[in-house]
């Protein structure tokens, strides 16, 4: 019986430091961004974490469309970072304020390094024998690569329909799948894994950042977004591939 | 003997929270499901693809765990004893293993880049990943360790000297297996084959990683639902129930038909 006892204290005990954590004074800031974003999120925090010692950010990344869904389901979220207007519009009734456009990145076809397909045109996407993956077009970015493709009017027959735009280009990555269209900012991300092929386009991807409603940080919140904007945040998104709002 | 006296207070209480705690989502899904909407859904080509790949691939992955698993349970049972522990751990692995990180793992064995999966691919072009096998092959792998689990414990509860009886009265050791030993652990093996098929049927992790979530093609009813979420939610629901349907259905008539061959 005292073993049983000992074994019960286990997860009682583990589970103190998190019901402490309670009592602290100010609550980090949750910033929701889109999955796009996943790694020039956390300089951005970085930097904006020096500039306001006080504050600590906490990110969670998916595809902007499940955000989305996850902010009209009540998630406690501060700021929304969305890649496009539809995704923002869909929560309109819990932002404050007016969404703020803080970075565009351009649409590529993402491939293998050396390109051994050889492809050079969006109309070569519609090889049959090669595998493409796209973002699904409820995500953003699948939604951008569809505009792309009918711009274009290419008809294309992907093997896939990505949840979110990492996991198209995960998958191109890990060999899986010949191409994808997908920001350049995740080729770039992916360094020497991926090479992209820049195709003539007038999509752009248009990032908005908005603060939510039941934020109990507005002030807070309203300055992270404006860190997005200003000089630095600027800097950080360029060096990540991104471009100017 | 009354079931009050078995049962302490204390613990009954406790139950009746379990109970609670399992019935309420039910309960609140089946509340809030948008019922007069069923026909249009029921109309739906995302709606029956998703259903036809969920039955199709699942059906086709308890087949390969049963297969698989079988011969796996029967060596843990009837084995080498020193192979047992090792055997069970390895036989229990996908339960272990969280589903995306299965899916990723099956991707590096079997995919196009695989261990395994990039040689067979170079020399027959042939690629597991974004078709139907890639399903049924996710599914299977979470499915197994319920088979292996069950047919273990079923074939344990055979009693030894029927099977020597037979053997004795000049059966082979084959004919022993088939006429005495599998109609007695037919039970557990039931009861193991259901478990996985609802295991199979209700994979969301390993198939999106491994296979992908394409409709009509590898898009199973849990990803369609997942997806569904995402613009209507009360699509989703029904979905959700839908997919409950044929499930207890299923396992409903599963039961039946062992009952009515006592």
């Amino acid at each position: 019986m005292e073993r049983l006892t000992a074994w019960l204290a286990v997860p009682l005990l583990a589970a103190i430091p998190g019901l402490t954590a309670c009592g602290d004074a100010t609550a980090p800031l949750t910033v929701f961004a889109a999955a796009s974003l996943t790694d020039v999120i956390e300089p951005l925090v970085r930097s904006f974490e020096d500039a306001h010692p006080d504050a600590e950010v906490i990110v969670s990344t998916a595809g902007s469309q499940r955000l989305a869904i996850q902010i009209l389901d009540g998630a406690p979220a501060d700021v929304f970072l969305s890649a496009d207007a539809r995704r923002v519009a869909a929560v309109a009734d819990q932002t404050r304020g007016d969404p703020v456009p803080f970075a565009t990145a351009e649409m590529v076809i993402a491939v293998p390094p050396g390109n051994p397909h050889d492809i050079r045109r969006l109309e070569d996407l519609a090889d049959p024998d090669l595998s493409l993956v796209l973002p699904a077009p409820q995500v953003p970015a699948g939604a951008y690569a569809g505009q792309v493709l009918a711009d274009a009017g290419v008809t294309v027959r992907p093997v896939d329909l990505t949840l979110d735009v990492r996991a198209a280009v995960t998958k191109v990555a890990l060999g899986e799948a010949d191409a994808a269209i997908v920001y350049a900012t995740d080729v770039l991300a992916r360094g020497d894994e991926l090479d992209a092929v820049v195709v003539p386009t007038d999509v752009e991807a248009a990032y908005l950042a908005v603060v939510l409603q039941h934020s109990a940080q507005q002030d807070l919140a309203a300055a992270f977004v404006e860190h997005l904007v200003s000089e630095t945040g600027q800097a950080i998104l360029a060096d990540h591939g991104f471009g100017p709002p | 003997m009354s079931g009050r006296r078995q049962v302490p207070n204390a613990i009954g209480l406790i139950a009746l929270v379990s109970v609670a705690f399992l019935l309420l989502p039910l309960v609140a899904l089946l509340l809030r499901t948008p019922w007069g909407r069923l026909g249009e859904l029921m109309t739906e080509d995302t709606v029956r693809e998703a259903l036809r790949v969920s039955l199709v691939a699942s059906a086709l992955a308890t087949l390969v765990a049963v297969v698989l698993g079988g011969a796996l349970g029967f060596v843990l049972a009837r084995g080498p004893v020193a192979w047992r522990a090792p055997l069970r751990a390895l036989a229990l692995l996908p339960l272990v293993l969280p589903p995306v990180v299965g899916g990723v793992a099956l991707l590096l064995a079997f995919g196009r880049r695989g261990v395994v999966g990039g040689p067979v691919a170079d020399v027959t072009g042939l690629a597991l990943p974004f078709s139907l096998w890639g399903v049924v092959l996710a599914e299977a792998f979470v499915a197994l360790p319920f088979v292996v689990l069950a047919v273990e414990a079923g074939l344990a509860r055979v009693d030894p000297r029927l099977e020597q009886a037979a053997a004795i009265m000049g059966a082979s050791r084959w004919r022993v297996l088939r006429r005495v030993t599998f109609p007695l652990a037919l039970p557990s093996l039931a009861a193991g084959t259901a478990l996985a098929w609802a295991r199979a049927i209700g994979e969301f992790g390993a198939t999106i990683t491994f296979a992908g979530s394409l409709p009509g093609v590898t898009q199973t009813m849990p990803v369609a639902v997942y997806v569904e979420l995402e613009s209507d939610p009360g699509g989703a629901y029904l979905l959700s129930v839908l997919l409950l349907a044929v499930a207890v259905g299923v396992l409903t008539l599963g039961r039946t038909r062992a009952v009515l061959q006592r």
